[in-house]
């Protein structure tokens, strides 16, 4: 979680995303921003996150995103 | 059908009270009628499209969700036998199924759009080829074709996905790709959110309806008043660019913003209102566009649908795709940040030169896709320096001034980029875009530039008043629509303000042969 | 319950005042051709008539610019009426009749023959002048469907405001002056015209492409036959004298077979003008389109004694309602005649 949390605000320093569940709908991660960070959280937590994963449910915040994101890497 | 024509009014007209009479379980069979009486007008080949379309969806959806069943009855199955490296590889094989299953229908769906869209243009490449002489002018888009089959083509790669199950009853998937409101220009809709209010039962409601009326009334309000009647100054200053130039360019520019609102979100809002009168929610397309502060907002909020359909379906799965992965996993050595960026750059041209297709069959628009993607890009990437800016000017950010200088600066930005699609040809609209800069005419706007346009001084008098008029009420929207809040009003300021735009849409409304009285003066005969 | 009721009654007043204001800004911007283009109030001035007309004149600007009923009755006492409009069909004038014998009883109708080489609606302007005056019936309905042309819905003739609404930036004095009630503007269906513009020149005609009247106007004939037979009318056919348009002779050849096979009176004044004696240097106001007022009494003359010869018409000048309406349009027109 910290890991992610720290690949957050590296991405968006302006962003409080420990508070925010609202991330995408209010327009504080933009499409550059989600596929940036899929590629990072690719890189750091080593899994692969499907297309059909892509959602705003997902990227809502950074709960849901982390509770995804353990779920793939118990699937492998 | 024309949303603007006495025989929509008259489907109106007849299926709303039908529609409530006749019981819950025959509601279905109303509005499918519905929908085959709206489309019929397309003609027989574009309704047999339609259906074929609902009919091919359905069965693709199907197989796909029989593939899922198959999965999940086998691994239950051999819940005990398997091993887990068994248990992923089955998976993965019938992933492979289902994604065959999903490409058949892409290609078949998206291949006759294509060929309708393009069909003219390579069958006069085939000629000029092989010196064949094919008529290709008979291939025309058929109404709506790039709308309905985009949102079936989401149902499917939802099924796919796994996001929900396959419809079982094909008249759904038959009321949901027909559904005639949307038929014609969107919004593009989802299978899950639109089915829910679609399927579900519904019970007349006085505020349904009023809330409807109103959106309706005021849809055709800014499309009658405003749209068409502009639209005759905006023709009129494409049709002649050597004449128009300079300042004229620019009011062109403005002009086509308003008339392209009006008449976009006129259309979606009697769309929406259609459908909120059969108790029915279709989404917004549009939240206040021109208020937006940079163009990817604007991109958010201006044919929301679209750019939704196009996020969830393109610029992710192109992204996040093996290719793409590999490429950048390669690009790696060059350093990080270019490797990260490599993805978001490829994806967002990709989906841009789609866009750009998707709206037009020219170079025009390819180009005017393209532009979008750069300066969506260069924003993202100058998005630290604007950081510094604003930790350098605090408070800046919030002034008033401030905010209205960046809405400005968008919906110019945006203007100048419609050019594209407004001029003939890209070198057109490049030299009409320069003369903006080089040809200072102003005065000739008043000096008779203006009445040059096609359009009476009480023309301009009633666009000007439509556009004031939207413009406060756009105002008024925010935070939220201004529906709920006008139906607490008195019945009685209710009913006036239907009343009000009925007869100002009925008189003030650019439509029918246009009154000419040189032509009723009598001259022999 | 109370609120119920209030609910609905201003509903009502809403629904009604919607209705009304619809009405007036109909009434508003449908033209009153009372200054300019005249000839569209031809004919709903028809229903201003309160005595009956033993001759009926149906047809396009030949007749009501070609024969003057003044000169009928004061020469004759033959009390007639000109329905005509503006390059009416020849189903438009079947309808213009058949919805004047509702009330009106004539024992001659006179068609002008002119129209009959339009075998297809023609102008969109005409069809307006021609079928917005006319009063709701079954007659107004046929002539709707089948002058309509290309892209004219049929609601618009229900609903004028549908077509003039466009009129509102151009609204005069007179749409507001004339909203209830307008000013005649013809006498029995005559429009007055006293300037004088000789031919100069007589155009060579055009050969025609085919040497026949279209087979639709023809079979419209044949109703307009059946109609007047009937009611026991006898149909007079007409050609006005007219140097333009080019009347050709194939076109007369078809009119004149038509009319003897029918056994009726068919009479082309072109060949007849050594006895009517029009002058087209004095006789007529647009180079020999239309006959001016003199032109129209020579003519009227003329086919007044012919009229009476071939048919008894009672002599009107001997019944006291007919000399008090008859007598002050007389004046009114000599009046106009003088001014003009």
């Amino acid at each position: 979680m910290d890991t992610l949390l720290e690949i957050l605000s590296e991405l968006r320093p302006d962003v409080d995303f420990a508070a925010e569940d609202r991330l995408v709908e209010r327009g504080l991660l933009g499409s550059f921003d989600v596929v940036m960070l899929v590629t990072r959280i690719e890189e750091e937590f080593d899994v692969v996150i499907p297309a059909r994963l892509i959602t705003p449910e997902t990227f809502r915040s950074a709960e849901a995103l982390y509770s995804v994101i353990q779920t793939l890497s118990e699937e492998d | 059908m024309l949303f603007t024509s006495w025989g929509f009014a008259l489907l109106i007209a007849v299926l709303i009270p039908l529609y409530y009479a006749v019981p819950q379980k025959c509601k279905t069979a109303v509005l499918l009628l519905a929908n085959l009486v709206f489309y019929a007008f397309a003609g027989v080949f574009a309704l047999l499209l339609l259906l074929g379309t609902a009919a091919s969806v359905y069965c693709f959806a199907r197989w796909i969700g029989w593939l899922w069943t198959q999965q999940k009855d086998s691994l239950a199955a051999h819940r005990e036998d398997w091993d887990k490296a068994q248990k992923k590889s089955f998976r993965e094989r019938m992933e492979k199924k289902r994604r065959l299953a999903l490409a058949l229908c892409l290609v078949l769906h998206f291949g006759i759009l294509f060929g309708m869209k393009y069909g003219a243009g390579i069958v006069g490449l085939a000629n000029g080829l092989f010196g064949t002489t094919w008529d290709g002018t008979k291939i025309v888009l058929f109404m709506g074709c790039s709308f309905y089959t985009f949102s079936a083509m989401g149902y499917v790669i939802d099924v796919q996905r796994g996001k929900y199950p396959a419809e079982r009853n094909p008249f759904r998937v038959l009321l949901f790709t027909s559904f005639f409101p949307i038929l014609v220009q969107g919004p593009i809709s989802r299978f899950d959110r639109l089915g829910e209010t679609l399927f579900a039962p519904h019970r007349f409601s006085r505020e349904n309806l009023e809330a409807g009326l109103l959106r309706v009334l005021w849809g055709y309000w800014k499309k009658l008043i405003v749209a068409d009647r502009l639209l005759v100054a905006v023709k009129q200053l494409i049709r002649y660019p050597e004449t128009y130039n300079g300042a004229f360019v620019f009011l062109g520019m403005l002009l086509y913003a308003a008339t392209l609102y009006a008449d976009f979100t006129g259309g979606i809002d009697i769309t929406i209102g259609i459908g909120r009168m059969l108790g029915i929610r279709i989404d917004e397309n549009f939240i206040r566009p021109y208020f937006s502060k940079s163009i990817g907002e604007y991109w958010r909020r201006w044919h929301i649908t679209l750019g939704a359909w196009f996020k969830e379906y393109l610029y992710y799965p192109i992204s996040v795709s093996k290719p793409l992965r590999r490429l950048t996993k390669a690009a790696r050595k060059l350093g990080d940040g270019f490797a990260r960026r490599l993805p978001v750059y490829i994806a967002t041209f990709a989906v841009w030169a789609v866009t750009g297709m998707w709206h037009g069959n020219s170079w025009n628009f390819l180009v005017w896709g393209l532009s979008n993607g750069v300066i969506l890009l260069a924003s993202e990437e100058l998005s630290p320096l604007y950081a510094r800016f604003h930790g350098r000017f605090r408070g800046w950010k919030d002034a008033w001034a401030y905010r209205a200088f960046t809405v400005i600066r968008t919906v110019l930005l945006l203007s100048c980029l419609r050019m594209f699609d407004c001029y003939a040809t890209v070198p057109e609209t490049l030299r009409a875009f320069g003369s903006m800069f080089t040809v200072w005419n102003l005065p000739m706007l008043w000096n008779g530039g203006i009445a040059s346009l096609g359009l009476s001084f009480g023309d301009w008098i009633a666009a000007g008043v439509g556009v004031v008029l939207m413009f406060a009420v756009s105002l008024q929207q925010r935070p939220a629509l201004l529906t709920p809040r006008f139906l607490q009003k008195p019945l009685a300021v209710r009913l006036a303000v239907y009343g009000t735009l009925l007869i100002t849409i009925l008189v003030l409304g650019y439509y029918g042969f246009g009154f000419d009285a040189g032509q009723f003066i009598y001259n022999r005969f | 319950m109370k609120a119920v009721w209030k609910k609905w009654i201003v509903a009502g007043i809403a629904a009604l005042l919607t209705v009304g204001l619809l009405w007036a800004a109909q009434r508003l911007v449908m033209p009153k051709y009372q200054s300019s283009s005249i000839e569209g109030s031809l004919t709903e001035e028809y229903y201003r008539e309160t005595l009956n007309h033993d001759v009926l004149f149906i047809g396009d600007c030949e007749v009501f610019s070609n024969f003057s009923p003044m000169t009928l009755y004061r020469e004759y006492g033959i009390a007639s009426y000109i329905r005509g409009s503006a390059q009416q069909l020849v189903w438009q004038s079947y309808a213009l009749l058949e919805d004047a014998l509702v009330t009106d009883s004539p024992s001659v109708v006179v068609f002008n023959v002119l129209a009959l080489k339009y075998g297809e609606p023609q102008s969109e302007a005409y069809n307006r002048m021609t079928i917005d005056g006319m009063r709701w019936g079954k007659a107004k309905i046929d002539a709707i469907q089948s002058s309509m042309t290309d892209g004219e819905e049929a609601i618009t003739y229900v609903f004028p405001l549908l077509r003039f609404h466009d009129r509102w930036s151009e609204l005069t004095v007179e749409d507001f002056r004339c909203f209830f009630e307008k000013e005649p503007v013809s006498f029995s269906g005559y429009l007055l015209r006293t300037e004088v513009r000789p031919v100069t020149q007589t155009p060579t005609p055009a050969p025609l492409t085919d040497p026949h009247l279209p087979q639709t106007s023809m079979e419209w004939l044949e109703k307009l036959y059946t109609l007047c037979e009937s009611h026991g009318i006898e149909l007079v056919l007409v050609k006005s004298p007219s140097i333009v348009p080019h009347w050709y002779d194939e076109w007369d050849a078809d009119i004149v077979a038509f009319a003897n096979s029918h056994g009726i009176w068919y009479t082309n004044t072109i060949a007849q003008n050594d006895e009517i004696g029009i002058d087209y240097e004095t006789d007529t106001c647009d180079m020999g389109q239309h006959l001016n007022v003199a032109g129209a009494e020579k003519l009227s003359s003329w086919f007044g004694a012919e009229l009476l010869r071939r048919y008894d018409l009672p002599d009107r000048r001997t019944d006291d309602a007919y000399t008090a309406v008859w007598t002050e349009q007389i004046e009114q027109y000599e009046r106009a005649k003088a001014t003009e």
